[in-house]
């Protein structure tokens, strides 16, 4: 619980006080004290505390903020590190049913099986699932108040912490100068995307997608005659069966899609990534979309693509569809393809510091 | 894989011709990961290794994450392949000065490179992609490291010793690739989930 600070007699220094409220980060992203606001008033705007002497108890040292940059290092880190090192439950599930459809001494059926037991080694080791640790990508949901800047500096410090510690790869490359940066986090990596909800907790989800997968992924544009694929929702349909194809085996399949017909080319490919966060046995709300996911995938899967294009039943695991508006000029189809590694988590911070992880 | 043929470095050209598309193969012995940086730098410059007999030797498309110890030795902490396709403008080159036995990567090559393997003797071994744990227990020893300073730790030359390390063959040296043959069976079915006809070969 709190650790509290011996009340300052009367007046303490503002910049003091910024030190104290930093101090007590324990380690497991559990931060200590519960203080919901995490807005941090500049000790330059704040009134002056010795104007207000008198009402004591405004005048403590404030606690360690749960939505602040330092316990959110410590958060996000974990976050990473549960996100790299094991697997969802729902992916490992897919792949053991894929894996007992295929046939007996198959290819297919013995590459599933590596599959499950590299996740199982990597959970128990506490290393990454694949060498390729991936973009982190973070959506993070927060109470009204919260610093946006304390999110986006403590996902790349914490992203930092992770690589130096072996759970992400330096895997940041400066395009310009073509150097690695080391450990360091790059210009616009992690990518992080922070909006206000009305709860009082934060939500952080992540998710980590390799280049091969990431280098798989397409954008159409309606029509397209090779493919008979015109503006409606058949026409998406062949779009994304022909994407699956191109593909082969080459983004790690089974892989899962993300689609979204709609948007421009940058918000349709980004609410298509966002469609990964989703769990396998999340059906769209809308009913033309989830009929779409389920023909989709039993299609895609008729393909005989397999397991890392070695041939078999197994293709894909999940479609996740989603539409944005459009211009009426427009109409993408944006297909984000993520390798049968799916490494995503995601963490429910409460206002008190409670961290609670899952996948 | 169980069933799988064991291969021990250097693979000596009737080793690598008697390998057919679709083998299932463990090899042991001398294995350097080399991606794109590298293939890059190898074809502007061919650097010589003297101290290094790539002949027969695997080369393996892969940006591993590796950790120093205390000690100053490296370990490898995760090790699975990267799409190969990268370096379909270099390979066939690659394989011609280095002499490389194999070459093994994920999502196979292009025709340039299933010319090369006939040409020069040499096939393309197919790893798990995403299975890094399982294939980094298979490095028992880093042997070393090359331009580790100028490529970054993904990109650098590493030199493994492996054992038994799983692979299928996608592409021999007789000109068959299990891809090509995927990519044909695939087509046909999306011609036909697409009502189209098949178009002329």
């Amino acid at each position: 619980m709190a650790q509290k600070k011996p009340k300052k007699p009367a007046r303490p220094v503002p910049a003091k006080k910024g030190v104290a409220r930093r101090e007590p980060v324990p380690a497991k992203g559990r931060a200590v004290r519960p203080r919901p606001v995490a807005k941090k008033p500049s000790p330059a705007t704040k009134p002056s505390p010795a104007k207000k002497a008198g009402p004591v108890v405004a005048k403590k040292p404030v606690p360690s903020d749960p939505f602040g940059e330092k316990a959110l290092v410590a958060t996000f880190t974990e976050l990473i590190r549960r996100a790299a090192t094991s697997m969802p439950p729902d992916i490992l599930a897919a792949i053991e049913a894929a894996r007992d459809r295929e046939a007996e001494g198959s290819v297919a059926r013995e590459t599933l099986g590596v599959l499950l037991e590299n996740s199982r080694i990597a959970a128990a080791t506490s290393r990454p699932v694949c060498q390729d640790t991936g973009m982190p990508l973070f959506e993070v949901a927060v109470p009204r108040g919260v610093s946006i800047r304390a999110i986006e500096k403590a996902a790349a410090k914490a992203t930092e912490v992770a690589t130096a510690t072996g759970y992400l790869r330096p895997n940041s490359v400066d395009t310009l100068s073509g150097k690695n940066t080391g450990n360091a986090p790059g210009r616009g990596m992690p990518i992080v995307h922070v909006h206000e909800h009305s709860r009082s907790g934060l939500k952080a989800d992540l998710i980590l997608k390799g280049g091969g997968c990431e280098n798989v992924g397409a954008q159409y544009s309606l029509p397209n005659s090779e493919l008979g694929a015109d503006r409606d929702l058949d026409g998406v349909k062949r779009i994304v069966l022909d994407a699956v194809f191109q593909a082969q085996g080459k983004g790690c399949s089974p892989g899962i899609l993300g689609v979204c017909m709609g948007g421009d080319r940058a918000s349709g490919m980004g609410e298509a990534k966002r469609q990964l966060f989703r769990k396998l046995g999340d059906r769209s709300p809308e009913p033309a979309l989830a009929a779409a996911e389920e023909e989709l995938l039993t299609k895609g899967n008729l393909l005989g693509v397999g397991p890392m294009g070695f041939g078999g039943k197994t293709t894909l695991l999940g479609v996740k569809m989603s539409h944005l508006a459009r211009l009426p000029a427009s109409y993408f189809v944006s297909v984000s393809y993520m390798c049968w590694a799916t490494r995503r988590a995601s963490v429910e911070v409460s206002s008190s510091g409670k961290a609670v992880y899952a996948q | 894989m169980s069933l799988a043929r064991k291969l021990t470095t250097p693979l000596t050209p009737e080793v690598v011709r008697s390998l057919k598309r679709g083998d299932a193969v463990e090899v042991s012995g001398l294995m350097v990961t080399g991606r794109d940086a590298l293939h890059k730098l190898w074809v502007k410059t061919w650097p010589e290794y003297p101290d290094l007999d790539l002949r027969g030797a695997v080369l393996y498309h892969c940006g591993p994450v590796m950790r120093k110890e205390k000690n100053g030795s490296w370990s490898v902490l995760a090790a699975g392949p990267t799409t190969s396709i990268r370096e379909e403008p270099y390979q066939a080159a690659v394989i011609g000065k280095y002499g490389f036995g194999g070459v093994v990567g994920k999502g196979g090559m292009g025709l340039k490179t299933l010319a090369g393997l006939k040409e020069h003797g040499a096939v393309y071994l197919h790893a798990i992609g995403g299975a890094a744990q399982v294939l980094a227990q298979r490095v028992v020893r880093v042997l070393g490291v090359r331009h580790l300073e100028e490529l970054g730790v993904p990109e650098a030359m590493w030199i493994y010793e492996v054992k038994d390390f799983p692979l299928i063959v996608t592409m021999d040296a007789h000109g068959d690739s299990l891809h090509e043959e995927v990519r044909k069976g695939s087509k046909e079915v999306l011609d036909e989930l697409l009502g189209r006809k098949k178009p002329a070969a």
